[in-house]
């Protein structure tokens, strides 16, 4: 299923946080919103998510137009960027409730929920750690909690918001190509963003390079490595 | 003063000038409360608090209560909902309004209701005509006891909603829960145990509030006399005992009610621990 932002902008106050901004995410693609801080990932990313309305401009899944779609039948998954676990739930209630809310007539049975939620916790190596509360968790522990409570709804794409941001540089190294042979094994449209360039060029398919909410360059890692396209580019990149 | 730290002789008698003060200003006279109450005997107690008065306002009271706390509540709630977790314009100034039941003196507030319901007042006459009384009457007397309760529960709510942002409801929606699924099981577990204290404080009041009840109720006894006021007529009439033992009711809600709000203060306390080691 593929993404795409048509033309977004969004204002907040006199401050334009997103200026015509224009991204297609092709189906299975694995792509990296990267920018300094500010230059309005999170912000693309909630208009995406329709946690946020854009004040102009478009947002399609699949070819389809969903700007004026409410956040819960957009059927994205979302990990933000501080996770934000039910913290009084356990890890088995996080991952269950995106199945426990679902409209009573395609609600799957109890069994079906258990047995969905232990696959996604072995999936992200978790299972042993059903019962704890997110508070009893690893900064990385909670982080693939909240993978795992995105994936539970089957979404058509996955948001993640600097999903390595608070951790430390080895675990983040683990988790990012813990992600990435994830994202090679389910190729679910994803679009992640981070502030790291290292992170970026290593793990996307594709980079779009964001700053002061216009997009300064689109392209495979390789193509901005050897052409940046503005002296932006080459300065955020450190490339000689 | 600076904060030096103090000798431990100052902190002695800081300390026990502190529970002495305690003791007199607020432990004695809850006491003499039940000492005055059962001076006659519990025979005596038994019949004051059973007169077909004291059991008519005590009635009356639970009602008034029963009403107030339940729509305090849910004002309350949508009042902490909109003024926590989102912003807009007016909003700091809607949060100080919300304290002017505080602010205004509740004699004050029970005037205003005369002002606006009574025999010619802005829409007393109005009532009036269709048969509705609401100044002397129980109406009244609910309407008093919302407007000086109300900012109970917000007011434990707005610094808590606030605090807790809206990332956990956020994570709900994109998860697919609609907006009450949202409420239920994501914002009302995290608030729980400040609405129950607010609703604690918010009935102590409501069952013990005199200044504007008092003004607005007219004291017509068996109908539109609450324990308060009851207290006060008996007392006026000399009848000591029987007002103590009156007053011994109104002492055992509010002690249910502290040992209710020692409970609920220590579970949101630890609550706010655990948020402080992690989960965000
Ligand atoms: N709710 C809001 N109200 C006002 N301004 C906002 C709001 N959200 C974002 N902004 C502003 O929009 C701009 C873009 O913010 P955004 O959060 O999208 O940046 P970001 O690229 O995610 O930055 P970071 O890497 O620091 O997370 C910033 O200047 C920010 O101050
Ligand atoms: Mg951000």
């Amino acid at each position: 299923m593929s993404i795409e932002v048509r033309g977004i902008s969004k204002q907040f106050g006199t401050h334009a946080a997103l200026d015509g901004v224009s991204i297609l995410v092709e189906p299975g693609e694995f792509v990296a919103l990267l920018g300094p801080s500010g230059s309005g990932k999170t912000s693309l990313l909630r208009i995406i998510a329709g946690l946020e309305q854009p004040d102009a401009g478009s947002v399609h899944f699949h070819g389809e137009d969903a700007t004026a779609r409410d956040a819960k039948d957009r059927k994205v998954g979302f990990v933000f960027q501080h996770y934000a676990l039910f913290g009084r739930m356990t890890v088995f209630e996080n991952v269950a409730f995106g199945m426990r809310v679902k409209p009573r007539a395609n609600r799957p049975p109890e069994s079906e929920i258990r047995r969905k939620v232990e696959e996604l916790l072995h999936l992200v190596q978790l299972d042993w750690m059903q019962d704890r509360l997110p508070s009893e968790l690893s900064g990385g522990q909670r982080q693939r909690v909240a993978l795992a409570r995105a994936l539970a709804v089957e979404p058509r794409v996955l948001l993640l918001d600097e999903p390595f941001g608070s951790l430390d540089a080895k675990v983040r190294r683990e988790l990012r190509s813990w992600l990435r042979r994830l994202h090679d094994e389910i190729h679910l449209t994803s679009l992640f963003v981070t502030h790291d360039q290292e992170e970026a060029l290593q793990m996307a398919d594709r980079v779009v390079l964001l700053h002061e909410g216009r997009i300064e360059q689109i392209g495979t890692p390789d193509e901005i490595r050897s052409r940046p396209a503005s002296y932006f580019v080459r300065e955020f990149l450190e490339i000689s | 003063m600076s904060a030096r730290p103090a000798s431990p002789f100052a902190r002695f008698a800081l300390v026990s000038s502190a529970l002495v003060l305690v003791a007199l200003i607020l432990v004695l006279p809850l006491i003499s409360v039940f000492i005055e109450a059962f001076r006659g005997g519990v025979q005596a107690w038994f019949e004051a608090v059973s007169h077909p008065d004291a059991v008519a306002a005590l009635k009356l009271t639970l009602w008034v209560a029963a009403i107030v706390v339940p729509v305090n509540v849910i004002l309350g709630v949508v009042a902490g909902w909109a003024l926590g977790k989102f912003e807009f314009p007016g909003r700091s100034l809607l949060i100080t309004l919300i304290d002017l039941p505080f602010a205004v003196s509740p004699v004050v507030a029970g005037l205003l209701f005369i002002l606006l319901f009574g025999r010619r007042g802005w829409f007393g006459p109005w009532l009036g005509d269709r048969g509705l009384e609401v100044i002397f009457a129980p109406t009244g007397i609910i309407l008093a006891t919302l407007f000086v309760t109300f900012p109970f529960v917000a007011r434990e709510l707005i610094p808590l909603m606030q605090s807790s942002g809206n990332e956990e409801e956020e994570a709900a929606r994109v998860l697919g829960a609609g907006f009450f699924q949202t409420f239920f099981r994501v914002t009302l577990p995290n608030i729980k145990w400040a609405l129950l204290y607010g609703i604690i404080l918010c009935t102590a009041r409501a069952v013990g509030e005199f200044g504007a009840v008092s003004v607005v109720s007219g004291h017509i006894r068996g109908q539109t006399n609450t324990l308060p006021l009851e207290v006060e007529i008996l007392y006026n009439e000399y009848r000591t005992q029987a007002a103590f033992s009156v007053a011994s009711l109104l002492a055992c809600v509010a002690l249910v009610a502290l040992v209710v709000k020692a409970l609920a203060r220590k579970y949101s306390n630890e609550r706010h621990r655990n948020d402080e080691k992690g989960v965000r």
